[in-house]
């Protein structure tokens, strides 16, 4: 990149901030995505919108690529900079606006910690339910544009339930105000709602409002085994046939359940199928009444093992077995393919069963966890980057599982997005005239190509 | 280094809101994700070792939070560590570190004279003189800042007054070996005196074997292996001719070191046998709780911890030092918010790296004045040199003790 454009780049958002260092530039070359690895041409982080402005209308105006960045916890590819343009990271734009306890709304700046927030409004007895894995670090711009889910979907659905208004910079520079604090509003296509899970493509979100509900009082927690798999697969269906909606209904299959309790030892069985984690939350009677029937429904199916959680650190204790699944499985083997498998709820069992076929005719080890309660999976291959073979075996069976994922109803991607990983199932999915329509939307918003070129399609 | 070490890294990210320098600046080149990744990228011969990457490498403070967080066992402080260790051992040590790393440090005695200046210095009168002509401006700036940490020094080194053994009081119930550490026994010697003190009330018998030498953190430091090997053999030799229980320490940094003796060494049995024996003084009286509970007084006081790296994050001792305050009768403890983020002390790097040193410092301060405590407890003599300070010009200022200096007050109540 020329040394004219670095210094212009820094005009607007300072040298500190402007990043074009051989070191700084491998840095920012990864984020999260496996195997996937490039090198931008200069890195910025802009501390206001109008600095975010600034940046885009240079870049849109001299033909140079932009890719938005929250804190890089992107699983596919959708924050990495393919062509040596620039890569904006939001980090610094972290205040939390407003916590309007009369609206129920939050108000933050697009590089406000997710688990952040949460902190903020539960001291406030408010909610904001999207709880994805990496809550911890990634950002709320980022879980916007990727339309993030979470361990609590089931029952409160994911991102995009929750976004009610959005300030996007679009690649010209220009700012569009989309949404509000209003509940209802029907004027005009619904722009919001495509600007969330556009993973960077449309425009640059700067502030994000988002929609709050009151903190469920009570919550109980349950961990659950079961010897045959099918079991555990029907039980899932049948507690959702039931009317029971848990916050939380998690599957881990048996490699899964070997690995965790190899490397965290928090006495999972090693002699059964699967497990569940079940979690219902919201008014004590409502909780009682939804834990006894899910208890009744599981010693139907046979479990071999029902505990409940008799306070909240057993709880906490019962949750580590499935939120240490991913940790657990990638200390097997250095380089960890994790999946997005997404199928309708009665489809988990033969799911499930596929993936475990398929990884037994490609001689790979893949060990499937992930929500059950929705139908969202997270097959996950355990690999050695080094061995070119094992790796082209690795992406043949999942070319396999995506088939029949699409065959049995079901999506490519539930909560990870499409990005760079993704883009060559697309088309099995949405179809010639899905694409076509796609491509419109972009060439509307961003007709020179410049905010994240490459992913999606 | 092993390449495989840098591979496992699988970028998740995990590591970066518990990297203080991250948290300061938002830079993947400050964070450990970003770390591993210049290292392996060196290791590739895609990155050479220029200023800049030296110095990204270097502001590591190495408070292993980044390990403690890591879902996939990477622990990207020690692969900077070992990457740094491997560099200096191609170079070799400079006359100046050769002549602390190799000619101070590994003895107790020279490091005790070269400490009697100040001593003087203080005591005489000199010191006030040269703060209030405000004289430090006028040395270099890590002098100064060196000179500015430092509290009032005891009379004279604990290991040249500690009697070799104090017996236990009462029904003897086992024998301890006592590390005093070099910074405890020059600067804090009265808390390694109630270090002892607690212990012979708990009906240990303290043997303090004068002999003993730094156990070689310093020379970690410095990147000096064959040096922290040397002190490694000798610490070891030294405490195995006793017939030990356990080997206790008050310093998080001795702890953690000595804890790893029989890495350092390769598995020598000996050190490794060594090493299994040596106890954080918070884990010994932990287990000690029912007794002591019966001898502590009331102590009306607000408290807070704040989790030394080498304790909480090298060590995994996070409930002891809790609990132990907790069993102060009238106690108002109040947890610290990002109690386990590094004050900024890291060895040298409150000398070395003074500007980032002071951003991470005063973010813990910030932390500190938000629980409204009157007394800051914590376990390990970087972080009380460090925090003494800075807590001391705080408004309100903040008292800050070893935790064995706050069960003492409350069994002398």
């Amino acid at each position: 990149m020329e040394d004219s454009f670095i210094k212009a780049l820094s005009n607007i958002v300072g040298e500190q901030y402007t990043l074009s260092d051989p070191e700084s530039l491998a840095c920012y070359g990864y984020d999260s995505t496996p195997e996937l690895q490039s090198r931008p041409g200069a890195v910025v982080l802009p501390g206001t919108a109008e600095e975010i402005s600034k940046v885009l209308a240079l870049c849109n105006g001299t033909g140079v690529r932009v890719t938005p960045r929250g804190s890089g916890t992107n699983l596919s590819g959708g924050s990495i900079s393919f062509d040596a343009g620039v890569v904006l990271q939001t980090s610094r734009m972290n205040r939390i606006v407003e916590i309007d306890e009369e609206n129920l709304t939050a108000t933050v700046e697009t590089g406000v910690i997710t688990s952040t927030l949460h902190r903020e409004v539960e001291a406030k007895g408010l909610f904001y339910p999207p709880d994805p894995g990496s809550m911890n670090i990634s950002t709320m711009g980022g879980n916007v544009a990727e339309n993030s889910g979470g361990l609590r979907g089931l029952k409160y659905g994911v991102t995009d339930d929750y976004v009610m208004g959005l300030k996007t910079i679009l690649p010209d520079g220009e700012v569009l105000k989309t949404g509000g604090k209003v509940v209802k509003d029907v004027a005009g296509y619904n722009l919001n709602q495509l600007l969330v899970s556009s993973e960077g493509t449309l425009g640059v979100f700067t502030e994000v409002t988002v929609k709050l509900i009151p903190k469920p009082q009570a919550k109980k927690t349950m961990l659950v085994h079961f010897p045959q798999l099918e079991q555990a697969a029907l039980t899932v269906s049948h507690i959702i046939a039931a009317r029971i909606i848990p916050a939380t209904l998690e599957f881990l299959d048996r490699t899964t359940i070997k690995c965790v309790e190899d490397y965290a030892h928090v006495g999972l069985p090693l002699d059964v199928d699967a497990v569940l984690l079940i979690e219902v939350d919201g008014h004590p009677a409502q909780v009682e009444e939804d834990a006894a029937g899910i208890r009744d429904i599981c010693e139907r199916h046979h479990c071999s093992f029902f505990q409940t959680a008799a306070s909240t650190e057993e709880a906490l204790k019962l949750a580590t077995a499935r939120r240490v699944a991913l940790s657990a499985l990638a200390r097997v083997r250095p380089t960890t393919i994790l999946e997005d498998a997404t199928v309708p709820r009665s489809c988990i069992a033969p799911m499930v069963k596929l993936i475990q076929d398929t990884a037994k005719k490609y001689d790979l080890l893949i060990g499937t966890f992930g929500h059950a309660g929705d139908g969202n999976l997270h097959p996950t291959c355990l690999t050695d980057e080094r061995n070119p073979d094992e790796i082209k075996r690795a992406h043949q069976a999942f070319g396999e599982i995506f088939d029949a994922t699409i065959a049995m109803g079901g999506t490519i991607t539930g909560e990870h997005g499409v990005g760079v990983a993704k883009k060559k199932y697309l088309p099995k999915l949405v179809g010639e005239s899905g694409l076509r329509v796609m491509r419109g939307i972009k060439g509307a918003f961003d007709p020179r190509g410049t905010l994240n070129p490459g992913k999606i399609f | 280094m092993e390449y495989v070490k840098l591979i496992n890294c699988m970028r998740c990210g995990m590591c970066l809101p518990h990297c203080p320098t991250y948290k300061e600046t938002f830079l993947e080149t400050a964070s450990p994700r970003g770390r591993v990744a210049l290292v392996r990228k060196f290791q590739e011969g895609e990155l050479v070792e220029s200023e800049k990457f030296l110095e990204y490498v270097s502001l590591c403070l190495d408070c292993q939070a980044c390990a403690s967080a890591c879902p996939c066992g990477v622990n990207a402080g020690e692969l900077v560590a070992e990457f740094r260790c491997e560099r200096k051992q191609e170079q070799g040590l400079s006359t100046m570190e050769d002549l602390i790393l190799r000619k101070l440090v590994p003895h107790p005695d020279r490091l005790e004279a070269a400490t009697a200046p100040l001593r003087l210095y203080q005591r005489t009168g000199l010191q006030k003189v040269v703060r209030s002509l405000g004289l430090l401006k006028v040395f270099p700036s890590a002098l100064g800042r060196m000179e500015g940490l430092l509290p009032k020094l005891p009379a004279a080194p604990l290991r040249q007054t500690i009697s070799e053994v104090t017996p236990a009081v009462g029904e003897q119930k086992g024998t301890v070996g006592f590390f005093l550490g070099c910074v405890m026994s020059l600067i804090f010697s009265e808390a390694s005196l109630a270090t002892v003190e607690l212990l012979s009330t708990l009906g240990y018998k303290v043997v303090t074997p004068k002999d003993q030498k730094c156990c070689g953190a310093p020379n970690m430091l410095g990147h000096d292996i064959d040096g922290l090997k040397d002190a490694a053999r000798f610490n070891t030799d030294l405490f195995q001719s006793q017939e030990l229980d356990f080997v206790v320490t008050d310093c998080g940094g001795c702890g953690a070191e000595l804890k790893k003796y029989g890495h350092h060494l390769d598995g020598e049995a000996a050190a490794t046998a060594f090493s299994t024996k040596v106890r954080d003084i918070s884990e010994i009286l932990a287990t000690e709780a029912a007794t002591l509970k019966d001898k502590l007084k009331p102590l009306p006081i607000k408290v807070t911890y704040h989790d030394p790296c080498h304790i909480a994050h090298c060590q995994g001792i996070r409930s002891q030092p809790r609990a132990l305050i907790n069993l102060i009768p009238g106690i108002d403890f109040r947890e610290l918010p990002e109690a386990d983020a590094c004050c900024g002390s890291a060895g040298t790097y409150n000398i070395e790296k003074p500007e980032m040193s002071d951003r991470v410092l005063s973010r813990k301060v910030q932390n500190v004045q938000k629980t409204g405590a009157d007394y800051l407890v914590t376990s390990n003599p970087g972080c009380l040199l460090q925090l003494k300070k800075a807590l001391a010009e705080a408004t309100p200022p903040v008292k800050v003790i070893h935790l064995t200096e706050l069960l003492q007050m409350s069994l002398n109540a």
